[in-house]
């Protein structure tokens, strides 16, 4: 097998990445894409690609990989253990794999999802223009499954990369008014004001939130109207969503709020049960 | 027209009249080149959403010169006909919704001209206004867990086709032999915003 990864383990939800289908949402097709898109743009720089190239997406339990030929590699996002036929690589570095070897990479330490990004990039057949699984509507290649065969495009010589310097982690996600602000009591301010925790069932289409509901100010329907990346919409149970790369491109909840465009990758690493707070800044 | 905030990125334009939401579309798609950045025209049933702005305020000077008469894009709509098999499920229950006989409803539907207003809920799902107010019929209480691709169907204002399986609370008049959605076409949606529908019955 010439450039090629047969996958292992897909471990609970590996998805092959690039940056998406952006510009067709008047089509009703969702942009998709990287949901951690600093760690994923890094992991391909950091093994030469463009940093819109095709890599691995997993989610929480790691994905383990067997190459064809000797490739670079590069492991970043959620930190996780790097082996390489059981001896310990590190991580966030470009990484030499021999033929034939294993590539494990483990649960993720902290976060949710980490990037393996190999030189040349993931080939699987584009939809649109992009190779992203979209999970909401299904276009792109099907989510990785055990004995899959990936093909690799042909790789360059990886070139140095900046050292990493990763954006603040800490404080609250700043968030803008939205434009359906004066449909929900207390609008963004009091979105910001109150406490939430990630929900388990958050997923690639939003970051769900707990926490005290927030009310209704205008009661009735809202017609069908275009979302955004990190729209935060109430629905009628008042526990609002954040959406993400796989959202779908309109909808009919109100959207009191959009979070900055910086800090939505860390939406990617928020854990179910983590504590989420919010900073009004202006729109 | 209200224009309300969508984040840095972003407007949302809000019309009076949804009959300007296709004309505004039209224009700005028209106009792309000359809105810095503009990435996205999202129709809505009463909106137009302008994403991936680099410059909020010439998208905003833009929105407030606009008006539907002085600059609306001219051009033959395009038309498309939807050969349609009227024996869908719900037909008895639209009927008596609308106090017809099927082959009324048929003849309604047949003869209306309807025009896609947006495309969403999934990739190529045009929402087709036309239909008169009093016609409007209410989801399914309970969404049928999944619909064929090729349905054709009524909710709300809207009459509408699945362009691939899936669950779904439309009431469904029959069914098109049409392909709605390829994403291997060049283009991959058969009805776009401002397309004109026609179905004909088969």
């Amino acid at each position: 097998m010439a450039r090629a990864l047969t996958v292992v383990d897909a471990g609970p939800l590996t998805t092959v990445q690039d940056a998406g289908r952006p510009g067709l949402a008047h089509l009703g097709v969702p942009r998709s894409g990287f949901l951690d898109d600093h760690a994923a743009r890094l992991a391909n720089r950091l093994v030469g690609n463009e940093p819109g190239a095709a890599l691995l997406e997993t989610t929480l339990g790691g994905v383990t990989l067997r190459t064809g030929e000797a490739v670079t590699v590069a492991v970043t996002g959620a930190v996780a253990d790097v082996l390489v036929d059981g001896r310990g690589a590190p991580w966030s570095e470009p990484l030499s794999v021999p033929a034939g070897a294993v590539l494990a990479v483990g649960p993720a330490r902290s976060g949710v999802r980490t990037y393996v990004a190999v030189a040349g990039g993931i080939e699987v057949d584009p939809v649109l223009g992009s190779r992203s699984t979209d999970t909401l509507s299904g276009l792109g290649p099907p989510v990785v499954a055990d004995g899959d065969v990936l093909p690799v495009g042909a790789g360059r010589r990886p070139r140095p990369a900046d050292v990493p310097r990763l954006p603040a982690v800490d404080g609250p996600l700043r968030v803008t008014p939205g434009p359906r602000e004066s449909w929900v009591e207390g609008g963004v301010r009091r979105l910001a004001e109150a406490g939430w925790t990630v929900a388990a069932d958050s997923n690639r289409v939003a970051l769900r939130l707990h926490g005290e509901p927030l009310q209704r100010a205008v009661e009735g329907e809202l017609p069908s109207e275009g979302l955004v990346l990190g729209a935060v919409q109430v629905p009628p149970d008042g526990q609002p969503l954040v959406f993400l790369a796989d959202h779908p491109t309109t909808g009919g909840y109100p959207v009191v709020g959009v979070l900055h465009p910086d800090d939505l990758w860390r939406c990617a690493q928020l854990r179910p049960g983590e504590p989420v707070s919010l900073r009004q800044v202006a729109g | 027209m209200q224009v309300l905030p969508a984040g840095p990125g972003a407007l949302l334009a809000a019309l009076e009249d949804a009959a300007d939401v296709p004309v505004l579309y039209a224009d700005l798609r028209r106009d792309l080149p000359t809105i810095q950045g503009c990435r996205d025209v999202v129709p809505g049933a009463r909106t137009v959403l302008l994403d991936g702005l680099e410059d909020l305020e010439a998208a905003r000077t833009y929105l407030a010169a606009w008006t539907p008469s002085a600059r609306s894009a001219g051009g033959e709509p395009r038309v498309v006909e939807l050969p349609t098999t009227y024996d869908g499920e719900d037909l008895d229950d639209v009927a008596r919704r609308w106090e017809m006989t099927r082959a009324e409803v048929v003849a309604t539907h047949t003869g209306t001209e309807f025009t896609v207003a947006f495309v969403g809920f999934s990739p190529g799902f045009a929402y087709c206004t036309g239909l008169p107010a009093e016609l409007a019929v209410p989801r399914l209480d309970r969404p049928r867990p999944r619909v064929p691709a090729g349905s054709v169907g009524l909710a709300g204002e809207y009459a509408g086709v699945y362009p691939s399986a899936s669950p779904g609370g439309w009431r469904l008049l029959g069914r098109t032999s049409a392909t709605l959605w390829d994403a291997s076409r060049e283009e991959p949606a058969l009805l776009t915003p401002g397309t004109r529908v026609r179905f004909t019955e088969s």
